[in-house]
Order: C-alpha cells, then sequence, then structure tokens
C-alpha cells in the first residue's frame, strides 16, 4: 500500500499531493526532490526509480518532465506501485486529453477527484477510465495542445502528415466536443522500437524489434471489435534457440512472445490470429510483443576515423536509408562520441544539403548531426575534420564512438506484423464509425560501433 | 482561475506575507458567501474553494479557514462537496475542535439518496483521524457495511480499517471484523472482497501477537477454502485485487502435488499479462509452489524467461527495471539456465547506468565455455565507453569471468590490451584485476608482468591499483628487472602516500623484493622501515617494526613467515552469503528485490509488508514433499541454489592453505653481514617459540588432508532423519559455527566421477546427504549428521573442485561445541573417500 502520491514539476513545486496514510512526513516532497536533483551514488548519474532515505521508500517515474511519485514504508511490490504511476499518468491524460504542467495545474482538482477514487486509505481501487468516469463530477479544463509537445509514442502522429487526424489523440475521452456530439472513431497504432548493434564491420551483431499495438477508442457504447494480424503470425520460438536468426526468408513474423491487455480473449488466436475485445474507454496497450527474428534495418550506417596528419583526424559519415521511397523518417539525429581531446571540429555537408543541421557538443565531446528528414532510399554523407589539443594514443577507434542514432519513421514498421482488419460490431447500418489503422517505427538504440 | 502556477520556484513557505494576506482575504470572500443562496453562489464558491486547496497543495497553511469552508459546504453541489471533503481530510488531525465541526454534515451525508454522496462522506468521516471522534464513526460505518450500493460497502470496508488504525479498541469491539469477513466470502463485487481482504490482513496481523483468537483467523486467511473461493473468481477482480490476491496463495501451501499443479494451470495465463505486476506476483507463487519440485522448478524458469524479458524490454524505463532487478535475481541464482539469453543482457548505450549495472552482473554471471568469446568481446566494447563508471565495472566483469576459468587465455590477452589504452581509470582498474588473476593463475605470471612491467608507476593514482602494482612487485620481484627501483621511488614519496593500505603493502613487497634480490633492495628496504617505525599509523608502524625484529632475530626465518610459497587461490569468496540471498528469493517481487537486501535491514518490523507475519510458515511450503514421504531425503536433488556455484566472486576467503609442496624459495645465510642498518635499540627476541605458535593456531601446515587424524570419539546415530524443509530452517537459523578450507586427496578426487558415488560413502560414516548438484569441476553437497545420544544435529554446506582438489566446508550446528569434533569426523570421512 502507499502512503503519499505527489507530482512535482521540473523545479520541485507540488502540482498535485495527496497523503493516504498519515505514516510519512509531509517534508517528504523536498526530501525526494533534493535526493533526485543531487543524486550521488556509486558514480551513478541518476537516481534510480526507486530508493530509500530514513525507511522511507520513494517511487518515481518521469512522464513528459514531471515527476510522479509515491512513497511508502511497507516492502510492497516495487512493480506494482510503479504500474500505478504510469497508470494515473494515463487515466489523468484520458480525462485531460493532453498531460503538461499546465493543464495538470488547470485542472489539479478534477485529479484530485480522480485521486480520491483510484486509491483509498494506500489501496488501489480502480484504475479504469470507463469506471472512473461515474464517479467524476469535474469537466476538464481543455489546453490548447497546439504548441506544447505531448506525451507517449503516439504524439508523433501529430507532426504533420495530414492523413492522420493529429487532434484525435489529444482529445479527452470525456469532454464533449464543441458540437455537443462526440465523433464515433477509433485508432489503433503499432508502434514499434527497434534496437541494432552494427559491427565496425557492418555486421549486425543484434537486433530487436518492441512492438505495440495501442488502442484508443471513442466509440460509443462499447461494441466488441476484432483485431485480425497476418495469418502467419507465429509466436514462441522455444527457448532453445533464443536469438538464432533461423526463420529469415519465410516470410512468417516470428514473435519471441508478447503479452496482452485484460480486455483481450484469445479464443481465436490459435485460429485465425484475430484479438477480440471490448475496449474501455481511454488509451491502454491492446498487445505488447518482443521480435528478435532477423529483419532489414531501416538504416544503414558506415562510420569512419582517421588521422590526418599530427593533432587532426577526419571523421566520415554515411547514413543510407534502405526503406521504400513511400515512406519518410523525420527528425533523425545522429551523434557520436569524440576523443576526449578534440579542441575543435569543421564540418562539411554534401552540396545542396536542405533541412540538416551540424553541432560540435564541446561539454561532452560529442558530434550531432541532425536531419530533419530521410527519404526511403536516400543516402547522406557528413565530413567533419577534428583537431586535437594533444597526440593521440594510437588507436583512435578506441577513443571514439560508438555512432548513436535517433529517428522516427510514420507508416512503416520493421516486423512486417500487420492489422489485416479491424472489424465493429455494428448497431446499425448507418453505424460507421472512423478507424485508423497507424504505424510507426521509433529507434530505440540504433548503434555502429568504429 | 489557475492556481498561481509559476509564481516562485520554490513552494512557499506558510510565514510568507503573500501566503498570509491572501488567506486571510480568502477567509473574507468566503464568509461572505457562506450564507447566500444567489444564483451563481456555487460557482462563485467553487473558485475559492480551487483557490484553497491550491494553497493547501503548494504547502501554505490555510487551515484558518476551516470554519468558513464547513460553513460553505451546506450546498448539493458534489463538486463543491468534494473539495469540501479533500480539505476537512487534510486538516481535521491537526484541528479537532473545528473537526467536530464537519460531524454533523457529514452523518447526515451518510444518509443521502445518492450512494455517490454517501460513500464520499463515509470515507470523508473516517478520514479525519482523531481519535475523541471515533464513536462516530460506528453507526455509519455499520450501515455502509450493509448498503446496497457496492461502492458504500467498498468504501466501508476500507473505513473499518482507517477506523482500526485510529482506535484498534473500537473496530474490536463493534466486532466490524466479523462483519468484514463475512462480506469477503459472500459479497458479489470483487473489489468489496478484494478491501475487506486487505483491511483484514491488516488488522489481523497487527492483532495476531495480541490474541490468539486473531492469530488463528490470519491462519484462517490461508485456509484451502478461502484460497479456492479467490482464485476461482481471480478474472472477475481488477489487475490490482488480482495481485493481492496472488500474494495471498504464495503464502498457502498445498496438500500435494496435483493440487499445486491445478493452481498452476489455473494461473499460467497470468503470465500472459501486460501489467508487470501481476506476472511477477505469478511468478513468485510459482517458484513458491514448485520449490521442492527440482525439475518443476527448472521447468518454471523456462517458462518465465520470455514475459520477463518481454516485460523488460516494452514497459517504461521505470518499469523494465523494476523486472530487470527480478531478472537479474533468479540469473543469479541459476546463471546456467541463462547461458543461452547473453544477448539479452547487453546493454544499450541510452541506458541509466543503475540498469547497465545490472545486465553487466547478468553478463558476467551467465558466462560459460560456449559464450564466453562473445560475451567478453561486448564487455570490452562498454571499456571505451564515455561512461567512465560503466566502463570500469566492464573491466570488473571482464575480470570476474577470467576468474571464472573459462577461456583464460584470451581473456588476459584482452586485459593486457586494456593496460596498453593508457587511460588512468582502465588502467587502475586492469592492475587490481591482473593482481587477482596471478593470485589464481600463477601460470600466466609470465605474460602480465611483461606488460605490468611497462607501466608508468606515475600514471597509477588510485590507492587500490598502486597498492596492486607494488604486490606485484613484490611478488615478481625477480622477473622485473626495474622493481626494486620502482618499489624505491614509491618509498621516496611516502610522505604524499595518504593511503595506509598502500604504505602496507610498500612494506611487505620491498621485503619480498629484499629476499630475492638483496644487494639492489637493502637500500630500499632500510629506509622503507624506517618510514614504517616513523609512521603515524598505527598498523603500518607496527608491521615495520615487526619486520625490523624478524629480520634482526634471522633473516631465513623472516622469509620463510612474509613470503612463503604460496598455493594459488582457488576460490574467492562470496561476497553476500547464501542466507542473504534466500532471503532476498523468499521476498521476491518486493522492494528487497531492488536494494538487493533482505527487508529487516531497510524496514522496521511493522512495515515488513504485508505478509511478513507468515515468516516461519513461507518455509513449511518446502517440507510439502516430506511431509508426503513422496521423496526420500536422499534422492532431493539440487533445488536452483545448487545451481548457483558462482566462482567470480571478490574476498580470498578465510585461509590459504598450504600443501606444502609448491615452490622453494631461494635461502640467504642468516649469518651474512646485518643488512638493514638502522640504529634502533635492541629488541626482545619473542619469536623463537614458531612451533608452540603454530600449535597455537591448529595449524597443520604440513599434513595433507589425506592423513588425517583418526576418528574422534563423537558418535552419530547411523539412521539419522531430516526433511528437507527442516534443513532449510535450520540452515536459515543458525549462524555458521565453523568455516573451513582443505585439500582432498587425488584418489578421491578420481572417485567422484558423479555425486552420487560421495553420497554412498558418507552414509557410511552416518553423514547423510540431503541435497547434491554441480558439474565438474565444482560439487555442491548439503550433508546432515545428528548425534547418537541426542538429537542434537550438524548441517554441512560442502563444495569440492576437483581441479584444484579443495573442499569449502561451512558446518552450522545445534550444539556448536561440538562442531570441531564433528569437523573432524567430517575430514576424517572424507579422507577415506576413495581409498580401497
Amino acid at each position: 500500500m502507499i502512503s503519499q502520491f505527489f507530482v512535482l514539476s521540473q523545479r520541485g513545486d507540488n502540482i498535485v499531493f495527496r497523503d493516504y496514510r498519515g505514516d510519512v512526513p509531509k517534508a517528504s516532497t523536498e526530501i525526494f526532490f533534493r535526493k533526485v536533483k543531487f543524486w550521488k551514488e556509486d558514480g551513478e548519474e541518476e537516481a534510480p526509480p526507486v530508493f530509500n532515505v530514513d525507511g522511507v521508500n520513494y517511487f518515481h517515474v518521469k512522464i513528459v518532465g514531471l515527476l510522479f511519485v509515491a512513497t511508502t514504508r511497507t516492502n510492497v511490490s516495487p512493480s506494482l506501485v510503479l504500474e500505478l504511476l504510469q497508470r494515473i499518468a494515463r487515466v489523468v491524460k484520458d480525462y485531460l486529453g493532453i498531460l503538461t504542467e499546465e493543464s495538470l495545474r488547470k485542472n489539479f482538482v478534477l485529479v484530485y477527484e480522480l485521486l480520491d477514487e483510484v486509491i483509498d486509505f494506500g489501496y488501489v481501487q480502480t484504475t479504469s477510465t470507463e469506471v472512473l468516469k461515474s464517479y467524476i463530477f469535474n469537466e476538464p479544463i481543455v489546453v490548447d495542445s497546439a504548441l506544447l509537445p505531448t506525451l507517449g509514442p503516439a504524439s508523433i502522429f501529430m507532426q504533420g502528415t495530414k492523413r492522420m487526424p493529429g487532434t484525435a489523440v489529444t482529445k479527452s475521452v470525456v469532454a464533449n466536443e464543441p458540437g455537443g456530439r462526440k465523433r464515433e472513431e477509433i485508432f489503433v497504432d503499432i508502434i514499434e522500437k527497434i534496437s541494432v548493434t552494427f559491427s565496425a564491420s557492418g555486421y549486425i551483431l543484434t537486433s530487436e524489434i518492441d512492438g505495440t499495438i495501442q488502442m484508443k477508442s471513442y466509440l460509443s457504447g462499447n461494441p466488441e471489435i476484432k483485431l485480425a494480424l497476418n495469418e502467419d503470425v507465429t509466436i514462441g520460438r522455444s527457448g532453445s534457440s533464443a536469438y538464432g536468426y533461423s526463420g529469415s526468408g519465410s516470410g512468417a513474423v516470428i514473435l519471441d512472445d508478447c503479452n496482452f491487455h485484460e480486455s483481450v480473449h484469445l479464443d481465436n488466436f490459435d485460429l485465425d490470429r484475430t484479438l477480440s475485445l471490448v475496449p474501455p474507454d481511454g488509451e491502454f496497450p491492446v498487445m505488447n510483443y518482443r521480435m528478435t527474428q532477423e529483419f532489414k534495418p531501416p538504416f544503414r550506417i558506415n562510420a569512419l576515423i582517421e588521422e590526418a596528419g599530427s593533432l587532426k583526424a577526419e571523421v566520415i559519415l554515411k547514413i543510407r536509408a534502405e526503406f521504400p521511397s513511400s515512406a519518410t523518417a523525420n527528425t533523425i539525429l545522429v551523434q557520436m562520441p569524440l576523443p576526449s581531446y578534440t579542441s575543435r571540429v569543421s564540418f562539411e555537408l554534401e552540396p545542396g544539403a536542405v533541412g540538416q543541421m551540424t553541432d560540435f557538443k564541446e561539454a561532452s565531446k560529442r558530434l550531432e548531426w541532425g536531419l530533419k528528414k530521410i527519404v526511403g532510399g536516400a543516402e547522406h554523407t557528413l565530413r567533419a575534420k577534428l583537431t586535437f589539443s594533444q597526440e593521440s594514443h594510437g588507436n583512435l577507434t578506441k577513443e571514439a564512438g560508438p555512432v548513436s542514432m535517433n529517428f522516427t519513421i510514420p507508416m512503416y514498421n520493421a516486423s512486417r506484423l500487420q492489422v489485416k482488419y479491424l472489424q465493429i460490431a455494428k448497431k446499425s447500418k448507418a453505424y460507421n464509425p472512423y478507424r485508423w489503422v497507424r504505424y510507426v517505427t521509433q529507434a530505440n538504440s540504433y548503434v555502429a560501433r568504429l | 482561475m489557475a492556481p498561481p502556477a509559476h509564481q516562485t520556484q520554490r513552494s512557499p513557505s506558510p510565514s510568507q506575507p503573500s501566503g498570509r494576506s491572501e488567506v486571510s482575504d480568502l477567509k473574507l470572500q468566503l464568509r461572505q458567501l457562506a450564507g447566500s443562496r444567489a444564483p451563481g453562489a456555487d460557482d462563485s464558491k467553487r473558485e475559492l474553494f480551487k483557490k484553497v486547496i491550491s494553497y493547501m497543495t503548494i504547502g501554505i497553511d490555510v487551515s484558518s479557514v476551516f470554519s468558513e469552508m464547513v460553513m460553505c459546504s451546506a450546498t448539493s453541489d458534489i463538486v463543491l462537496k468534494k473539495m469540501c471533503y479533500l480539505y476537512v481530510g487534510n486538516y481535521a488531525k491537526n484541528n479537532p475542535d473545528l473537526a467536530l465541526l464537519t460531524i454533523n454534515f457529514l452523518q447526515r451525508d451518510c444518509k443521502d439518496q445518492d450512494p455517490m454522496i454517501r460513500g464520499l462522506a463515509l470515507r470523508s468521516l473516517c478520514s479525519l483521524r482523531v481519535a475523541n471522534l471515533v464513536e462516530y464513526l460506528v453507526g455509519p460505518l455499520g450501515s455502509g457495511l450493509k448498503d446496497g450500493s457496492a461502492y458504500v460497502r467498498m468504501v466501508a470496508a476500507v473505513g473499518v480499517l482507517k477506523l482500526y488504525h485510529i482506535s484498534a479498541s473500537t473496530c474490536i469491539d463493534a466486532d466490524f471484523p466479523a462483519m468484514l469477513k463475512h462480506l469477503m466470502l459472500n459479497d458479489r463485487d470483487t473489489q468489496v472482497v478484494a478491501n475487506c481482504l486487505s483491511a483484514l490482513r491488516e488488522i489481523w496481523s497487527s492483532e495476531a501477537s495480541l490474541s490468539e483468537e486473531a492469530s488463528k483467523e490470519l491462519d484462517g486467511l490461508l485456509s484451502k477454502p478461502l484460497i479456492y473461493y479467490l482464485l476461482n473468481r481471480i478474472r472477475e477482480f481488477s489487475e490490482w485485487a488480482q495481485c493481492l490476491v496472488l500474494e495471498l496463495v504464495a503464502k498457502y501451501v498445498p496438500s500435494d502435488s496435483n493440487e499445486i499443479f491445478d493452481i498452476m494451470n489455473l494461473l499460467e495465463d497470468r503470465l500472459q499479462h501486460a501489467n508487470s505486476a501481476v506476472v511477477l506476483a505469478t511468478i513468485k507463487l510459482f517458484m513458491q509452489l514448485t520449490l521442492s519440485m527440482t525439475d518443476v522448478h527448472q521447468q518454471v524458469y523456462e517458462r518465465i524467461k520470455a514475459p520477463l524479458i518481454t516485460l523488460v524490454s516494452t514497459g517504461s524505463p521505470e518499469q523494465s527495471y523494476a523486472v530487470l532487478s527480478h531478472l537479474h535475481l533468479l540469473v543469479m541464482r541459476a546463471p546456467m539456465l541463462f547461458s543461452s539469453d547473453y544477448k539479452h543482457f547487453y546493454c544499450h548505450y541510452n541506458e541509466p547506468s543503475y540498469v547497465k549495472k545490472l545486465k553487466l552482473e547478468m553478463l558476467t554471471a551467465v558466462a560459460n565455455e560456449n559464450n564466453t568469446y562473445e560475451i567478453v568481446t561486448e564487455l570490452c566494447e562498454y571499456v571505451a565507453n564515455v561512461d567512465i563508471p560503466i566502463a570500469r565495472e566492464s573491466i570488473r566483469a571482464v575480470g570476474k569471468i577470467a576468474l571464472q576459468q573459462y577461456d583464460v587465455n584470451a581473456i588476459v590477452d584482452r586485459l593486457l590490451q586494456f593496460l596498453e589504452m593508457e587511460k588512468d581509470y582502465v588502467t587502475a582498474e586492469t592492475l587490481v584485476l591482473v593482481k587477482d588473476l596471478l593470485r589464481k593463475y600463477p601460470q600466466w605470471s609470465h605474460d602480465c608482468i611483461a606488460v605490468v612491467g611497462n607501466i608508468s608507476s606515475k600514471n597509477v593514482h588510485e590507492p587500490k591499483a598502486k597498492a596492486a602494482l607494488i604486490w606485484m612487485l613484490g611478488e615478481y620481484a625477480q622477473d622485473m628487472v626495474d622493481a626494486p627501483y620502482i618499489l624505491e621511488s614509491f618509498i621516496e614519496n611516502w610522505e604524499e602516500e595518504d593511503s595506509a593500505e598502500v604504505r602496507l603493502h610498500l612494506l611487505t613487497a620491498t621485503m619480498k623484493c629484499f629476499f630475492r634480490r638483496p644487494p639492489e633492495t637493502q637500500k630500499a628496504l632500510g629506509a622503507a622501515l624506517a618510514a614504517g617505525i616513523a609512521d603515524f599509523h598505527q598498523d603500518v608502524h607496527d608491521r615495520a617494526l615487526f619486520y625490523y625484529r624478524l629480520l634482526q632475530h634471522n633473516i631465513s626465518t623472516a622469509e620463510r613467515v612474509v613470503n612463503p610459497p604460496k598455493q594459488a587461490v582457488s576460490v574467492f569468496a562470496d561476497t553476500q552469503s547464501s542466507e542473504i540471498k534466500d532471503r532476498i528469493f523468499d521476498e521476491f517481487n518486493s522492494l528487497s528485490v531492488l536494494y538487493q537486501k533482505p527487508s529487516f535491514m531497510f524496514t522496521d518490523k511493522e512495515h515488513r509488508g504485508p505478509f511478513a507475519f507468515s515468516d516461519e510458515r513461507g518455509n513449511l511450503s518446502i517440507g510439502v514433499e516430506s511431509a508426503d514421504n513422496v521423496v526420500p531425503a536422499q534422492r532431493v536433488e539440487a533445488n536452483d541454489k545448487d545451481l548457483l556455484l558462482s566462482t567470480s566472486e571478490k574476498e580470498e576467503s578465510g585461509t590459504t592453505v598450504n600443501n606444502g609442496a609448491a615452490y622453494s624459495a631461494p635461502l640467504y645465510d642468516a649469518a651474512s653481514a646485518p643488512l638493514v642498518a638502522l640504529d634502533t635499540q635492541p629488541v626482545a627476541q619473542a619469536l623463537q617459540a614458531g612451533l608452540a605458535i603454530d600449535d597455537l593456531l591448529g595449524l597443520n601446515l604440513t599434513t595433507p588432508a589425506a592423513s588425517a587424524p583418526a576418528p574422534p570419539p563423537l558418535k552419530l546415530n547411523a539412521k539419522a532423519a531430516l526433511d528437507p524443509g527442516t534443513f532449510q530452517q535450520k540452515w536459515r537459523q543458525l549462524s555458521i559455527s565453523m568455516s573451513q578450507e582443505f585439500s582432498v586427496s587425488p584418489q578421491g578426487v578420481a572417485a567422484l566421477t558423479t555425486p552420487q558415488t560421495l553420497l554412498r560413502h558418507m552414509q557410511g560414516h552416518s553423514i547423510h546427504c540431503i541435497a547434491s548438484g554441480g558439474q565438474a569441476p565444482n560439487f555442491k553437497y548439503f550433508f546432515f549428521a545428528q548425534k547418537a545420544e541426542d538429537t542434537s544435529t550438524f548441517l554441512v554446506e560442502c563444495i569440492i573442485n576437483t581441479s584444484s582438489c579443495k573442499v569449502q566446508m561451512k558446518i552450522k550446528a545445534d550444539d556448536q561445541s561440538a562442531s570441531q569434533a564433528f569437523s573432524d569426523l567430517f575430514q576424517f570421512a572424507l579422507s577415506k573417500f576413495g581409498m580401497p
């Protein structure tokens, strides 16, 4: 059971503070914030999500720059508390449409109302947006979302791409539209995070896809939904060859493992790979999956560092987009740690480069190369000339790198897992809600070694 | 109106003037509104209430408007009511007189038509936390528990618990626990059931120490009918309540293995839940259920691997850390079962260091013949990492793997390459490791020393690294041309050396160097002893003086004392005792796993966790098998504990044992002129009785274990019996009364082809095996024996390494005074093993 729950801003101000059991002193918010801010233990730079100060256990998760914190004196299940903190954030987001410091401050009374029902005397009562609806009386005060950074992977849909209605993800589940009627729609997002490590010679050392099928339903009356995946999806590689690259080329999608939301029925899953569920209100993951089967990495990275005379070296970075030209990656950032004695860097972009930026971060000795977008099939190169303040020790590749890359590719997924169709149990002939099935791939740990 | 969002950086203190004037302003406005029935009054009230609550949130004391708030609360606006309740709950405790004001309207609201209002009022009433108001709670709580609305019953169940914490006697006297029990067994609504369960668990476990009845009721929570009742409904519970039920069931002791399998089959699909708390609670349950069924237990490991890894990679970084900590625990317990999953433990460049640290430990643990090359290659990449603490950890990891004796050859090359990187911290870590490696594998000295000799001592700054370098200079003085001169330069800087450890090492190393190369070292030794004797640090001073006296007495004796031939270290001792590890495992799915310490080390007794009461009971489940007499004690094969034969630890275990046959050191003529010229006073000659001291210490340096003394008079019961559960319990309760390391005869090792052969042999000596496991070269056994005359028991953990012919033995005994006799007997029995 937990004793207190509070939300702190980046500066450490209390935005919401709720004491459930009165067995932890009120000063806990300050104790917590000081500890997190000035964490230095065992050479760790960052406070772990759970720590103990004077017999009080502090749990925290960081969400859109805010700290969601719970305290307790008992030896509880840490997973339970951390899941709960995430879930509280999600419920709040469902209500407010958008989770930011401003929206929380404007709606703190509503948040208190929620907290009162979610936890009683430290015990979780419910975290279902649906169930909570009947207990909540405050109307959310909607914050203008246009200019604000948002929460979660789905937020990337807001950037450009006219095909997708960006407002939907920031729409409150409970608030009424200005027109009085809610638009009947449902969103299914297939979000994949990929991790790849390339060796110096370009060979793939490890690769993994961590995916989520996320759903957000604005359908009234909670109709049953059928979600069909590719029929050739198989699950489980039966342990033994856990990380072998066996199934390549066969075309089948082989997931190592997956888990499902409580509401999902798997009665037909073995038969025809359909998931049936009655989606609860709000945003939730229908299914999480993990895949280590070989796949084609969306980008190839070539990185080279060479000595070029005394106190000088040259870096050449080449990235090639290996996905179809119908897709476009955006917000690409390539980073590379340089030798610690690098004093100056001059960059040379390819002729005619548009929407690219380069930087040398003096303090952390890191090279950064940002690209607004890369169309499938394109290749880009960066040359950088380094000046050193001292003679290098010989092997430059041990002093620099690895190169890491961040990117987002909408409407593309590396695993080839697909939602074949999304069937909504019909209430009437006229009932034809909007259905959005969207794919996106993001880099998790995308690294090339030198 | 928004709360004062960005006004200050830190929450203002209550005394802040701006806060005070605004509060009195609020008070005034509230008073004006209190009686108003004007249209729109509620809206204005809402705004004012919001302001009050927002001040309360940022820490401004607004208790002074208490009476105005109460006056304004006579309203039908539920939003207003809620804000008022929140306010009252926050300040009532410190303003009990004012709280009385609220009782009236709360009691009235408890009878409202709307169940929502009833529930809210009841919750607020119970949250007042004022002891002298409890009499007002009993009535509303009683009717709340019988309310037609599940929402009200839900609130009432928790309300009973709140009452209990304000006034336990009022709660017990009103017979609320019995009412909760009735609800728990009969309510249709699962959240009501869950709340009753939570409340009863808390109430009964704190009452259990006071009343027999309560402790019986507490046991009743683990009764078969209740457990089955909850299990059968588990899918109706919310995911959070499921965790509660699973936690409870983990303490339940099934009567036979069919029951175990039924429960596991029923809950199998919980492992596919997206909520990590549900999955971990299920895993804990499966682990506990199968503790005594080794093969099933192992299957559970196989089954839970994939779900755990999925949770690690799909959750938020925080959730994934919590799951990874649990995976870490399992990997450390049974590394072999995870050896093919090592790639999942590779670090991502963007992970926080607390995650990377766990992963490095896991990689170290799972390294074996098949994956070492890849793991070490990966670790070497991290050594060049910009994150220096992780680079250090990675080097240590490589070293630990080397100490695990797989493919040492290649690893030593890698370590030596680190030295060539010429980064100070890399050099420092590597030196420490090379030293440990040399202690275990003296045969590598040639390669290592060549590289170490090239290191400029000026680049070594850290005390540990310096100490390691100095140790090597002393130990390998004959192979390192410059050793005396490097030591000399260290001695010249004696004054600047802050670390006493380094100075101690310097003394010893100079001594050793002197024995090998006296003419070159004489001057340095003189300087070192002089500096040492003048040292302000007690230990350094004493050791210098001791060396000086030794040298004065007799140089060859001094050499035998300071630099005797050494046996390579075979196993470095574990840093955490197995008892501690078992405790942590018992507390799976709790903070203990994240902190890597059992709960008693970080929390006081009353907060030991919801199920701490069943500490003893938890262990009983282990004994299930034997209660059925399904498996005779001897055939209970090693459970996962015995898979844990890591040899990768930090400290050298207790005593190094001399087998007397290592290399012989050159002797110097004791009469050769006084090599040390020091003008101190004559020193008493106290060291003649060398032999007597040997006897005193009970050291038997020359006698190999094979010719152990004749069996001592301790008599053991040949038909001793002990079930595994009792063994485990005893093992945890008793402290180690004796820990020893000795050698086993080559014949014994030859005969030890499988663990079973030894079991039969030891049984012949009335020493029985309860569990065994491991693979060549490491075998691990748990033995027990009983005295013939009484039932006093001896427990033994025994690890036999067949490649080094070493036995490590830990004895725990009911009668500690007899453990020496038993140890002799045990060694005697073991020494006969393999003899015709």
